[in-house]
């Protein structure tokens, strides 16, 4: 066990990040690559029943584009609500130590006001999803 | 030129050109894509200026929360090419001017600030990472803090209205 | 050269890193596919794909290949570019999740150059993979929108609300344990726990509610409701043939991997040896890298042989069951965890 601590590099600048892009380059190198050689290499007999929708072998209807339940949107929007709220709480958690009681005070004081537009939102019936 | 101006001209084309495509496509899924390739290049110049938390955030918040929400609109209101209203002329010159009007006063107000000045840290300074970031908010601004909370509360009773009206 | 501000020996050292590390993600998304087969036989009592070589074990080879050698099917009614777009997504974000997780102790050269065994150790550590999983749900809305396919659509934007449903409790999950580390570097947290022991001692709970979070983000079952066969034939991926389909199937198994690795490194010590102490052995670095690195892996497979496991076992949820579990019981959950973990601590540091 011990022997695992010896080793720590301290980086924090911004070429650290040099490696993610070169990583984000070679996948998206590796996909074209795999897409461009199954392009060439598959067979290509197109027929244009072959290239219609598949929708259960009976002949689709109509554009499958269209509006869809208010409940997914309504999702959509209280996610990116929560998702900010949860991203406040990552700098409180890396200076925890730092802070101590009156970071802790601060912290309940907004998990308190979330709680409070959780209920109204369970209240509402805004995640009800069976109706 | 060294590295890091070569990336900053790179990520700067890239995120003007993003930009433009996000406002000259037809089609409005396209937009949306575009407009989270512009999303990355700036958060790749906020890795440049090492605000590593904002580069993430940029890309959590806004490419990754936002940025869906516009496309479950977009995409499941049909907003094909077939589909759009047409537009009349007047509306057209309504909307360049208001545009004008917004571009003016954006110029206007940045002409006199001293930000030119002040010369950007770019690839190190400390300020942005999370941990100074934190300290921060929890000391000097955690006013504002408890504030947002109550914005937030305020967002999601105004999405529930809205979403859940009988 | 002006270009020579780039050191270039760590440039080759990285790309060697980051060249092993997509390969390994292939070879075992590869084989988690036959261990599905081998495992689903073993639970309902059949024998599994045994013909392709010893005990079948060239099975996914030839599957692999099969993929390489079908024909391409893009449908007329189909967005063409995005149809292509979406599964290159889905695939693109599975090999860079894997980007700053730590997979072995550092090597050690003669010279004393230490060569960490993971790509990038950036002081976002952790919240880069959250921010890279967030992106990934554009591979299916985009999938499952360009095929113009009613049963893809709905199954996109189920799985799309899903994800986005699930990224939530995971977070908070998550700043239980920074408040332990107080480091978002994964390097970091895994030291924290050789230290002070591994965090599933002290967040049982909290690994729970990630490990349920992982399944679903994972599409796996019981949460497989974007690929539900009975309500939405195929998922979002069904008009889909040749490559295309594998990067989504491929992605789906890369997925479980990183995330299996995510779960060891920030809950089970990373490639830390419980109970031992190693430096007493007085092995040399190339060993310690090495047998650190069996460590992981032997612990990811227990994670993966678990998700087999379960998919095998449970049977689906119904969708309204699911934003249920998800948004009713995970967040309140997760979030009284995190309160408590934080006033726990701060009583105990007093």
């Amino acid at each position: 066990m011990i022997y695992f601590l010896q080793t720590n590099i301290n980086t924090t600048d911004a070429s650290s990040y040099l490696p993610v892009a070169l990583q984000v380059a070679f996948a998206v190198g590796l996909v074209i690559f795999l897409t461009v050689v199954t392009h060439l290499l598959g067979p290509k007999r197109k027929t244009s029943d072959k290239l219609q929708n598949f929708a259960s072998g009976i002949e689709s209807h109509g554009d499958a584009r269209q509006p869809m339940a208010i409940k997914y949107f309504l999702t959509a929007i209280l996610f990116v609500l929560f998702d900010v709220e949860v991203i406040f709480f990552y700098p409180y958690a890396v200076n925890f130590k730092g802070l101590g009681w009156d970071g802790f005070w601060a912290v309940l004081m907004f998990v308190g006001f979330f709680l409070c537009g959780f209920t109204y939102i369970l209240k509402k019936g805004a995640l009800k999803w069976e109706d | 030129m060294n590295i890091t101006q070569i990336l900053f001209w790179f990520l700067s084309v890239v995120a003007l050109f993003s930009a433009l495509m996000v406002i000259t496509n037809k089609n409005p899924v396209y937009s949306v894509l575009w407009l989270i390739v512009t999303f990355f290049a700036i958060s790749g110049h906020y890795i440049l200026l090492n605000a590593q938390f904002l580069a993430i955030v940029n890309i959590i918040v806004y490419a990754g929360a936002i940025m869906v929400l516009f496309l479950f609109v977009i995409m499941l209101m049909n907003l094909n090419k077939e589909t759009e209203p047409q537009k009349n002329r007047w509306l057209r010159m309504a909307g360049a001017v208001a545009g004008g009007c917004l571009l003016l006063v954006l110029v206007a107000a940045l002409k006199d600030t001293d930000i030119k000045q002040q010369q950007a840290m770019v690839n190190g300074g400390s300020i942005g990472l999370i941990k100074n970031l934190g300290k921060e908010l929890f000391t000097t601004y955690v006013v504002p803090f408890e504030i947002s909370s109550i914005l937030f509360l305020s967002a999601m009773v105004g999405a529930v209205v809205i979403g859940k009206k009988e | 050269m002006t270009l020579l501000v780039i050191d270039w020996w760590l440039i080759l050292e990285k790309a060697l890193l980051i060249g092993g590390i997509i390969g390994l993600s292939f070879f075992i998304a590869m084989y988690t596919t036959l261990a599905e087969r081998k495992v689903a036989a073993w639970l309902q009592d059949r024998r599994g794909p045994n013909r392709a070589g010893p005990f079948g074990i060239f099975q996914p080879l030839a599957d692999g290949g099969k993929l390489f050698f079908k024909e391409e099917i893009i449908p007329l009614a189909s967005n063409k570019f995005l149809f292509i777009l979406g599964p290159a997504l889905a695939m693109i974000t599975a090999l860079i999740t894997s980007t700053v997780i730590p997979w072995a102790a550092p090597f050690i050269t003669k010279g004393g150059n230490v060569i960490p065994m993971q790509v990038a150790d950036v002081d976002m550590g952790i919240l880069l993979v959250f921010s890279i999983v967030s992106v990934g749900v554009y591979g299916i809305m985009i999938g499952g929108w360009a095929s113009n396919n009613k049963f893809s659509l709905m199954a996109a934007v189920r799985g799309a609300s899903q994800m986005v449903s699930y990224e939530l409790p995971m977070g908070l999950c998550l700043i239980a344990v920074l408040f332990m580390t107080g480091s978002l570097k994964m390097s970091e947290i895994v030291a924290n726990q050789v230290q002070n022991g591994w965090h599933i001692i002290y967040q049982p709970l909290g690994f729970l509610i990630f490990f349920i979070c992982a399944l679903a983000e994972c599409n796996r079952t019981p949460f497989d409701l974007p690929e539900a066969e009975n309500e939405l034939n195929f998922g979002y991926h069904q008009e889909y043939s040749s490559m295309k389909l594998g990067f989504y199937l491929f992605a789906e198994y890369i997925n479980m991997f990183i995330s299996s690795a995510v779960m060891v490194t920030l809950y089970f010590g990373g490639y830390d040896i419980p109970f031992v102490n190693e430096a007493s052995w007085g092995l040399s670095s190339f060993w310690m890298s090495l047998i650190s690195f069996s460590v992981l892996m032997a612990k990811i497979s227990f994670f993966l042989f678990l998700f087999l496991w379960i998919r095998w076992t449970i049977p689906r949820f119904r969708y309204d069951q699911l934003m249920n579990l998800g948004w009713k019981k995970l967040i309140p959950l997760a979030l009284v965890n995190m309160i408590i973990t934080a006033a726990v601590l701060l009583l105990l540091n007093k």
